[in-house]
């Protein structure tokens, strides 16, 4: 049967099936398919903290959402276009945020009475009215993945747990695009497993072939390769990126590096990947504890590795001690946290950016840390290198915000090579004349004298210290002193960053000011209110302690500021005690990313009757 | 050259072991002879001197380090072990030491200790026991025994105390002892004993607060008493004590028994012969457990001591292993792995 091919320049999908149906693995193969042909593109997985919720219920449904487009890509995308409900389950939880006259590819196969019930629909979605607004595909998913299977050994389970890729050939098929990808990943992954390899490829076949002969659809779709920037690109998620980053800093910095951890979502993943970098003199250390993960990174430090420990909001509060030891020993350490939703367990698998105010202020004591955080997947690279310079630098904690929105989600990177990346100095201390352990540089910065270097034996530790020399004090005056030294050191910080850069309208009213992961929102959605004839201007940090030199500057050039979080409004505060400038919130915790319209929605609130359509 | 650095080393005295700090302890504390014999046993271990480090946690005892001129690391409380594991493993040629007491190390640290001492990290602990809080000024601890009046159990203790050793055994370290603070010539050869131990070495040290519980090891140190209270264990030979050795160990199935080797009744070839290497854990946890029984004397000396791999050497291997097997990693490489694709 002949078939229309239709050209899109962008589409929004989202596969949704239980927990246990490989939806995240369907939604990354897909993924990287589409980066492989040259599509821009930005992912969303979506998935319960329960590992395998019991089949076929609501609570249970796992969903990956990706935008891809022959043009740039900011989020994954607001409404999808397509969905994949591999159940009723499925459906019903996904099925509110299909664009009308969206098109839904059905597991029809799973639309019985038990899972119609686990669902709560009284009648059968496929059978009454419900659907009508939208081109709905009911394929029997479950059969048809049988089918293609009957002359295998694999068992009723095996057999089952191949249906996903069914669904994956069959989407494929519809996009045009390619599965050899997915055949060469699948015979790598199991080659320890051959006819798991095979069978997996059959049903992928399978699903693409059903394409091309179902009457069922009767239109393609293509869209084009976006126009990227020349070089070579591969589709990273930012917890990769961040896995990636700190091994290249450390390579630059010549000196080994120590990841003292504990597993946490949504941060496991860096601790996973480094402890396979071991040829890279990587040393990973997962703790009994988080304190025993950054304590045993202070360790390492005081002992000279670069030290990094890797953590999530609930982990952040616990090492909150042993921060302010780093802050008074004065000593080079890097916490990431990919920030997750709080407060206690919270949402242990959805993003937020609720723990700004904890990284920026929250210890014991006037113990001042520089801030950073990371604005899309890829960024994540260049912020943890940049925060292991820093701390470097200026022998002093750093602490690195991601999310698990940028942690989780992928965009395609245009790979940096190794010997254009800056370098990173590290100088030991081994001259022993006049060498005092809390003596400064110009930057003030203490020497890193490590144990094991002749005639520099020193102590130091949590009490205060005296200024130059470094014994127990309790001075007064050397308290006051060192305390205003340590919050300079930081403070100056600022001198050495990039400024805020404003985007956009330069002389609009309206500032956007965001930070962290809300970038790539932020954007699409500056870009759309522009679209529609708005002045906006849009500017988001990467540094939120210190700030950039010039933030206030920026801000007071505008009427209005408009600040989205997600969270209640932790920079909006801090912007008003550092500034005294009016902003004005946006502010949702639903565990989820902004969706650009919400943003503009609230862009052309701000500036109705006066500057609009 | 690596002969030369040692002989320089052995000429260090104790002395220069000593930092430039006033020792700041209460004059009378059992602290003062176990920085004394800690200074004695550092010149002697052949480590030069700029590779030792001793790290602590919160306490009187851990002022330690400080009172050093090695190098030093006071921590917070309770992470001292696990801010020494970091330390040796970012660099497993330093002999690291750890400082700590009943409160810093049973309590707030005792996850650390127990999953320190299974994993076998290369360091010597000392923790000094004195059964009470001595630097918040006299709280019960969780060493104090049952009953005891502090300033927290105005009425007694409710609590059942650890028993140290036992706990040890019981998270696999490879390496438990103990010695007392007043008998400086066992604390040296225990100190001395667990520094040639490769692994988590374990020496709880009873030392007595003279401010806030003193007396507490009077039976087992003053010259009346301590023959019959203090039961020295020595490698491959009777457990016997009491005056002129007139009292012996037998073990009865499970249960040791006091003999009276004075009546011919018992000889010494009746009597338990200690083998610290034993690689059974149930005698060294049977003498584990004297303490806690009023009419035994208490062990000093090492219950237990065994190889085992340490995971500072174990991860050094998989790395050296590692670069074998792949090469030195190569950054670019890594940035360029994966499903890359070209945009010409």
């Amino acid at each position: 049967m002949e078939k229309e091919l239709k050209s899109l320049s962008e589409v929004t999908i989202r596969f949704a099936g239980d927990s246990g149906d490989g939806m995240q693995l369907t939604g990354s193969q897909f993924s990287d398919t589409t980066a492989f042909v040259g599509n821009d593109l930005s992912t969303l997985p979506d998935y319960p903290s329960e590992i395998r919720a019991p089949a076929g219920t609501l609570y249970g449904v796992s969903g990956f959402q990706l935008k891809f487009s022959s043009d740039s890509v900011n989020t994954p995308g607001d409404m999808p276009y397509v969905l994949i409900a591999m159940n009723p389950a499925a459906l019903k939880t996904n099925v509110k945020d299909l664009k009308s006259n969206g098109i839904i590819i059905i597991n029809e196969d799973a639309f019985d009475k038990k899972n119609l019930k686990l669902a709560n629909y009284e009648t059968n979605p496929l059978e009454d009215d419900s659907l009508k607004g939208f081109k709905v595909i009911p394929v029997p998913i479950s059969t048809l993945t049988a089918n293609a299977l009957k002359d295998t050994n694999l068992t009723p389970k095996e057999v089952a747990r191949c249906k996903n890729f069914f669904a994956l050939g069959l989407t494929y098929w519809l996009f045009n695009r390619p599965v050899e990808p997915t055949i060469n990943w699948l015979h790598k992954k199991f080659s320890k497993m051959p006819e798991i390899a095979e069978a997996n490829e059959l049903v992928l076949k399978a699903g693409s072939n059903f394409g091309e002969v179902t009457q069922l659809i009767t239109v393609r779709y293509n869209v084009e390769s976006a126009k990227l920037e020349k070089g070579i690109y591969k589709n990273v998620s930012g917890n990769e990126a961040t896995s990636i980053g700190m091994v290249a800093a450390a390579h630059k910095a010549g000196i080994p590096l120590f990841l003292g951890s504990y597993p946490i979502t949504p941060a496991t993943e860096i601790l996973q990947n480094l402890s396979k970098y071991k040829n890279f003199n990587v040393k990973t250390y997962q703790a009994e504890d988080e304190i025993a993960g950054i304590t045993s990174a202070i360790g390492a430090s005081f002992g000279g590795n670069l030290s990094y420990t890797t953590t999530s909001g609930p982990g952040l509060a616990l090492k909150t001690e042993a921060l302010g030891l780093a802050v008074i020993t004065e000593l080079p350490l890097v916490v990431i946290n990919v920030q997750r939703g709080g407060p206690s367990t919270g949402l242990p698998t959805k993003t937020e950016q609720s723990d700004l105010l904890q990284a920026v202020y929250g210890r014991n004591g006037e113990a001042p840390i520089p801030v950073l955080a990371a604005s899309t997947p890829k960024d994540c690279f260049y912020m943890v290198y940049e925060a292991t310079r820093i701390a470097l630098k200026y022998m002093t904690p750093v602490i690195l915000l991601t999310d698990a929105y940028i942690a989780n989600g992928s965009e395609p990177w245009k790979l940096p090579h190794a010997d254009e990346l800056p370098d990173i100095d590290v100088k030991f201390q081994t001259e022993t004349e006049n060498f005092y352990p809390y003596s400064r540089n110009e930057f003030n910065a203490r020497p890193w004298a490590v144990p094991g270097t002749p005639g520099l034996e020193h102590r130091i530790g949590g009490l205060e210290k005296s200024h130059i020399y470094g014994n127990v004090a309790h001075d007064p005056d050397n308290h006051d002193f060192m305390v205003k030294l340590r919050a300079k050191k930081v403070a100056d910080i600022a001198n050495d960053i990039p400024e805020l850069e404003i985007e956009g309208d330069i002389d609009a009213d309206l500032i956007v000011l965001g930070w962290g992961g809300t970038k790539g929102t932020i954007t699409e959605s500056v870009r759309r209110a522009r679209k529609n004839g708005y002045k906006v201007a849009q500017a988001h940090l990467k540094y939120l302690n210190p700030l950039p030199k010039n933030t206030e500057e920026v801000l007071k050039k505008y009427k209005k500021v408009l600040i989205p979080e997600i969270n209640l409004g932790q920079l909006a505060r801090i912007i008003k005690s550092e500034f005294l400038v009016d902003v004005e919130q946006y502010n949702k915790v639903r565990g989820l990313p902004f969706k650009a319209v919400e943003i503009q929605t609230k862009i052309a609130e701000m500036l109705g009757g006066n500057n609009g359509e | 050259m690596e002969n030369k650095t040692i002989d320089q080393e052995v000429k260090l005295k104790p002395k220069d072991f000593a930092s430039d700090q006033d020792v700041r302890w209460c004059p009378g504390c059992g602290d003062y002879s176990i920085l004394s014999q800690a200074q004695k046993v550092m010149p002697e271990i052949g480590v030069p001197k700029e590779k030792i480090v001793w790290v602590s946690g919160i306490g009187c005892s851990s002022r330690f380090p400080y009172y050093m001129s090695t190098y030093g690391f006071h921590g917070i409380h309770g992470r001292a072990p696990a801010i020494a594991t970091g330390l040796k493993l970012s660099n497993p040629e330093l002999s690291v030491w750890v400082a700590t007491g009943d409160g810093d190390l049973m309590s707030i640290g005792g996850n650390h200790f127990i999953h320190t001492c299974r994993k076998n990290i290369d360091l010597n602990i000392l923790m000094f026991n004195n059964e009470i809080y001595g630097l918040t000024k006299g709280q019960y601890s969780p060493t104090s025994e049952r009953g005891k009046v502090t300033k927290t159990t105005p009425y007694g203790s409710i609590d059942t105390p650890f028993n140290p050793i036992s706990l040890a055994l019981g998270s696999k370290a490879t390496f438990i002892a103990r010695s007392i603070d007043r008998n400086p010539k066992h604390l040296k050869e225990v100190l001395t004993k667990a520094n040639a131990h490769k692994g988590t070495s374990f020496i709880e040290i009873y030392q007595n607060c003279i401010i806030f519980n003193d007396g507490a090891f009077d039976d087992l140190s003053n010259k009346e008493t301590k023959e019959d209270n203090v039961l020295e264990m020595k490698h491959g030979e009777p457990l016997v004590f009491g005056k002129d050795n007139n009292k012996g160990i037998k073990l009865d199935g499970f249960t040791p028994k006091v003999v009276d080797l004075t009546t011919g009744e018992y000889s010494l070839d009746d009597l338990w012969v200690h083998d610290e290497f034993d690689e059974s854990q149930n005698r060294a946890y049977i003498l584990s457990q004297f303490h806690d029984n009023p009419n035994l004397p208490v062990p000093i000396g090492v219950f237990r001591q065994v190889n085992s791999p340490t995971l500072n050497e174990e991860l050094e291997k998989q790395i050296k292993f590692q670069i074998e097997k792949k090469g030195k990693g190569n950054l670019e490489s890594l940035l360029f792995s994966g499903n890359t694709w070209e945009v010409e």
